[in-house]
This record gives C-alpha cells, sequence and structure tokens, in this order.
C-alpha cells in the first residue's frame, strides 16, 4: 500500500564535533519469500536490502538486510557531524526500486 | 466498630492504589519534542460545575503508553497515517480527482478541521462528523464508492486529517442550530443502558481515576481520536470506542455511524472543548 514511504529524524542543528541521534523508518512489506498464498503458491520475495546512509558523499552506515527483518524497518544510530551538510538515505527494493530522502542539518 | 474500621482500612488501600495508578499527572505532553500539548484545563461552562478541570485520557495512562505517543518514531499509529497519505494523492472515482486535487496538502488545507468536527453543515442540514465530511467528497467530488463508516481506511484518512490540528484546542460549536444534535447526545451520555444500567457519567464522570476492575477509568474525553489501542493492535474510531462501552454494559448497541452516535460523538468532544487534539493517539 504505502511501501517505500521514508520517515527521517534528523535534528535541524547540532555543535560541531556532536554526536546526534538519527532515526530513519520506511513502511514496506518486507515480504520473505518464506510464506504462501491461499493456493498454496509461494508468495515471491520482495524485501529492501540495503540501507545506507552518506553525509556530504561520506558513507556514514551501509546495511545489508535479510529476508527475517520485519515490516517497516527501523533504524536507529549515532553519527558526529563535523560541518553543515546533508543527509542522504537510500533503500533499495528487491524489485529495483530506489527510496531516497534527505536531510539538511546546520553546525554551529 | 469493627465493620468501621475495616472500611477506613480499605479507603485507605484504595486511595494509595489510585495515587499509584495516577503518578503520571503532572507529567507533560510534549510530541516530537516539539508540538506541547494542554492536558489538563478548566472544564468548559456547559459541564455546570460536574468536573472542575477537564484531563486528557492521556494523563491516566501509563509512563510507558504515555511515552508511545510522545514520539512519532514510536507512536504505531503513524504508519496508517503513512497509508492515508498516498490515498490522498491517488485518484479515485469517475470524476479524475484525488483529495489533493481540490485541498492540496494536507498540512495546509486541514489546519484546525480535526478540533472543530463533528460540526453543522448548512448545505445538508445536518451535523457531520469527519467521516460523513470524507465520505460526502468520495461521493460527490470524486465519484467514487463511499468508504465503510468504520473502515481502516476511513480511520486511517481521519488520522492524516487530524495531523496538522495536534496540539490545537478542541473547539466544537454547541450553539446556533447544532444544539439539538448536542442535547440529543447530552441525553445519551446520561442515559443508563444495558442490562448493567450504565451510562457513560456512571464511569467518567462519576468513577474517573477509579479502576473497574483491572482498568483505570479515564475522563472519556475523545480529543485523541482516532487512537491505536495496544489491546488491538489498530487504530480505533470514537464510534467504535463508543459501540465497545456500550456493549460492555452488556446493552443492544447503536450502530457505528448511526445519528445516536454521531450526536454523542459532539456531546462528547464538547466535554473536551479546551484539550488539545492528540489524534491519533496511543491508549491501552
Amino acid at each position: 500500500m504505502a511501501d517505500g514511504k521514508p520517515r527521517v529524524r534528523v535534528p535541524k542543528t547540532a555543535s560541531a564535533g556532536e554526536q546526534i541521534t538519527i532515526k530513519t523508518l520506511i513502511s514496506h512489506k518486507m515480504e520473505s519469500g518464506q510464506r504462501k498464498d491461499g493456493d498454496g503458491n509461494p508468495i515471491p520475495r520482495q524485501i529492501i536490502n540495503r540501507f545506507t546512509a552518506e553525509f556530504n558523499g561520506e558513507v556514514v552506515i551501509d546495511v545489508t538486510m535479510e529476508p527475517a527483518i520485519s515490516t517497516n524497518p527501523y533504524f536507529e544510530f549515532d553519527a558526529v557531524v563535523p560541518e553543515s551538510g546533508e543527509f542522504v538515505f537510500t533503500w533499495y527494493d528487491d524489485n529495483g526500486d530506489v527510496y531516497t530522502t534527505s536531510s539538511p542539518i546546520t553546525v554551529s | 466498630m469493627k465493620d468501621a474500621l475495616r472500611g477506613v482500612l480499605a479507603g485507605v488501600a484504595l486511595s494509595a492504589l489510585a495515587s499509584g495508578a495516577t503518578a503520571q499527572e503532572d507529567a507533560k505532553l510534549i510530541v516530537n519534542g516539539e508540538i506541547e500539548m494542554v492536558t489538563t484545563t478548566t472544564a468548559p461552562e456547559h459541564l455546570e460545575g460536574a468536573f472542575r478541570e477537564i484531563r486528557s485520557g492521556w494523563t491516566f495512562r501509563t509512563p510507558e503508553t504515555q511515552a508511545l505517543q510522545m514520539d512519532d518514531f514510536e507512536n504505531p499509529a503513524m504508519i496508517a497515517v503513512d497509508r492515508a497519505q498516498v490515498v490522498w494523492d491517488a485518484v479515485d472515482g469517475t470524476e479524475g480527482n484525488s483529495c489533493s486535487s481540490c485541498h492540496g496538502t494536507v498540512d495546509e488545507s486541514m489546519a484546525g478541521v480535526r478540533a472543530v468536527y463533528p460540526k453543522w453543515n448548512e448545505d445538508a442540514g445536518e451535523v457531520r462528523t469527519l467521516e460523513m465530511q470524507i465520505n460526502d467528497c468520495r461521493e460527490n467530488r470524486m465519484g467514487a464508492e463511499p468508504w465503510d463508516y468504520g473502515s481502516t481506511g476511513m480511520i486511517d484518512m481521519t488520522a492524516l486529517i487530524s495531523i496538522p490540528s495536534r496540539g490545537m484546542p478542541v473547539n466544537v460549536a454547541i450553539d446556533g442550530p447544532a444544539q439539538s444534535t448536542w442535547e440529543k447526545g447530552k441525553e445519551i451520555y446520561y442515559t443508563r443502558f444495558g442490562q448493567l444500567e450504565l451510562a457513560c457519567a456512571n464511569c467518567h464522570e462519576d468513577n474517573y481515576d477509579n479502576l473497574i476492575r483491572a482498568d483505570h477509568l479515564s475522563m472519556g474525553m475523545t480529543n485523541g481520536f482516532p487512537v491505536y489501542r495496544l489491546r488491538n493492535t489498530r487504530l480505533n474510531s470514537t464510534h467504535q470506542r463508543f459501540r465497545g462501552c456500550i456493549r460492555d454494559t452488556r446493552a443492544e448497541t447503536f450502530a457505528v455511524g448511526s445519528p445516536e452516535f454521531v450526536a454523542l460523538e459532539l456531546y462528547v468532544a464538547s466535554r473536551g472543548n479546551g484539550l488539545s487534539v492528540e489524534a491519533p493517539s496511543v491508549r491501552n
């Protein structure tokens, strides 16, 4: 239904070198490929297989995701921001779709 | 003498229990660190002293449940809001319209809407709930099939429409043309239903803050509806909650979407005039 709709929370401002907490959530059914439909046919796997976060082009986190991860995957992680810039978050779907969103942060 | 003493002891035990259950009464509800909510305020005048102050259902819940509502990442209802956002932008029906074709973005067009519903509709000559208005749009502007009143799609949409009103005070009009509906709702509120012969007021006015078996009774405010209930892990509309309450009195209930429940929704909403819109909230 609402597959591939991401939500992120990044503080709008931070001080240089401060450790900030980032939260991300994407609505996705994460179909494991292990289930069968009403007629006994396997439901093909469709999960988000990779999640990345970049800050000004530099990789912050790069996650390989497996079928055991449940629906609407949520990631929370810390990052240290040396300067103002932009976080770019990307989710890669099995079906080739790529969902991306970005959040700016100002360092004072 | 002995019996009297026992009564006193029971009274002490009960009050200790009650104060333990309301330890969070003074907690402040701030959602996402941004939206400050009014969870306790002076009762509206029309209550004529039934309460000195009114409290949101949030103040009756445990710290764990309260915390779920303080962060949209923790609030499970936000998944429903995401779902409805897709529907908001999707064309449906014969007219080639989506909600956004007429209304634009939810944030701009729907701010303050949740706070004033149910509301008198002059053209229709009736008091309308959000659900009725949504279906009116679907049928007449979109040429689409109306949703079932209590369907998931419908409740999701009311949750989405509530989002930009969060933090605004509930302010439903009870005078003018809405007055007769409001009075009908008030009558239902104070009428005893069912084999247990309980009126809404018996629990939510006379006994709020007490325990009814394991449940901690609130004042029965609707400022947080639709609510995500931990007991059934989905969003629940006001009418579904009414139905559940009346069913528990062992009565034949009114139907979801019935004129009786519309009147009751207006009346109950007016009891919470002044509290912040919290919808979609989290309760147990």
